[in-house]
């Protein structure tokens, strides 16, 4: 198993980076490479040029500005678990960041990298959608922002202009003093592709008053969604109500059936999931 | 292109094409047979090696994506004696504890351990599994893989205590 020729581009900036992409219409970005290489191997992909930005300048950084965490393309997802700032900020990222393939993966694998492989079962699309976070992209001479959730249409499927680099994620700080999230995925084995994933995060002000609600689905779906939870604001939330309200909202969404996981299943499951995560998250802001 | 790689510290410099994995590269341009081509798309973990002290799969990283990078071999994995041939504690324990039986996945079985014992002194048996979950064995069960890298982080941590004491 060998992948098939191509030549190695090592650009330091973005500009050249985004030259190359220009200049080679078959070209591919080479970021921690842990799809893409069996990708290769496999002959699935056949690139004529890969251009690997693992050292261009600022795509390993995380900074908090203002209210924005930036995180550059290629962090790895080890040096993500162990970094404070999103351990303070973007707890939901971290708890879902040990799903996230096996750990000598995750040594190699990005952020960046699996955003933009978009495949359906993947934990980090999933938070990001969950979380609204923005992608921003170079293409040409064109910086474009777009939202995590306009990002993905499909299985492997992304608005991602065919010439366009991603170059920085921005996650949204909460404004609210405390965070609850759970993150719960079932799969065939441990970090193998999920069937169905769930993220859930719920703000709650100064008060006690929950102000957000936010669920998000990955692996059960084509590409991850957020699902709208209505209703909640008029009672008193405990997880009999959770439950019912997650059905509800689950009612016209298509579930994927294959050889893996009918859709009823997967239904089944996410209901079950999102339930699991919904209560992790209420026991951590001290709800139930 | 011609490349420079640190392979357990030595400077390897070969012309290579750029799609030969690092894994090709450790056993064809460099001869150390030691680390293993298993499934050869990131799946069984047979060709685990250590990049700058933790472990990857070599079959998933290019050699020339590696330069600069310091790589640790299975043959390069008892840093202390390298010259000896002998055993380190992580492979001793895996001698004594039958943590093998043909011996595919051990190479990649042991540098694993290597990478998580290095950070995690006394990990729990859940916490083991939880390092190795990404190295297939096809003949151990893994209980005895789990046995032999347990004593070895024993054997590690009682390493500069007095044999006394213990």
């Amino acid at each position: 198993m060998k992948p098939a020729p191509f030549n190695y581009e090592r650009p330091k900036t973005l500009d050249a980076v985004c030259d190359f992409l220009a200049k080679n219409s078959n070209s591919l970005i080479l970021a921690g490479g842990q799809s893409l290489l069996p990708m290769l191997s496999m002959r699935l992909s056949r690139p004529s040029l890969l251009i690997d930005v693992a050292h261009v300048k600022g795509f390993e950084e995380i900074k908090k500005i203002g209210n924005t965490i930036n995180i550059g393309p290629m962090v790895r997802q080890s040096v993500a678990l162990e970094s404070s700032v999103l351990k303070n900020h973007l707890p939901l990222l971290i708890k879902a960041l040990p799903f996230v393939g096996h750990p000598p993966i995750r040594v190699r694998g990005t952020l960046g990298g699996s955003l933009v492989q978009a495949d359906p079962s993947g934990e980090i699309p999933l938070v990001a959608v969950t979380l609204g976070a923005v992608f921003h992209i170079r293409d040409g001479n064109d910086n474009i922002e777009i939202l995590a959730r306009d990002f993905f249409l499909g299985p492997m499927l992304t608005a991602m202009p065919s010439s366009g680099c991603l170059y920085k994620i921005s996650f949204p700080v909460s404004k609210y003093s405390k965070i609850g999230c759970g993150f719960h995925e079932i799969a065939s084995r441990k970090s193998d592709y999920a069937f169905a994933s769930t993220a859930v995060q719920i703000e709650q002000n100064e008060n006690g008053k929950i102000e957000t609600i936010s669920l998000g689905i990955g692996g059960a779906l084509d590409y991850p969604q957020v699902i709208n939870i209505s209703g909640y604001n008029e009672k008193k939330i405990n997880l009999k109500l959770l439950k019912e309200l997650i059905s509800e909202a689950l009612l016209n969404i298509d579930f994927v059936g294959d050889f893996h996981a009918s859709a009823s299943y997967r239904k089944r499951v996410t209901i079950k999931l999102a339930s699991r995560s919904f209560s992790d998250a209420l026991k951590e802001i001290g709800y139930i | 292109m011609k490349i420079e790689i640190n392979i357990n510290n030595n400077i390897e410099i070969h012309e290579v094409e750029p799609r030969v994995t690092l894994l090709d590269f450790i056993r064809d341009n460099v001869g150390l047979k030691g680390t293993h081509a298993g499934c050869e798309h990131g799946v069984c973990g047979a060709c685990t090696v250590l990049m700058n002290g933790e472990a990857v799969r070599s079959c998933l990283v290019l050699a020339v994506q590696s330069m600069g990078d310091k790589i640790i071999t299975i043959e390069g994995v008892n840093s202390e004696d390298s010259e000896s041939g002998l055993l380190n504690i992580i492979q001793d324990a895996f001698c004594e504890k039958h943590g093998l039986q043909c011996g595919y996945c051990t190479s990649g079985m042991i540098l694993t351990a290597e990478a998580l014992l290095k950070v995690n002194t006394s990990p729990t048996r859940e916490e083991v599994r939880e390092a190795i979950s990404g190295n297939i064995c096809r003949c151990t069960g893994y209980v005895q893989i789990v046995d032999s890298i347990m004593l070895a982080a024993d054997r590690l941590s009682k390493r500069n205590t007095s044999p006394d004491k213990s």
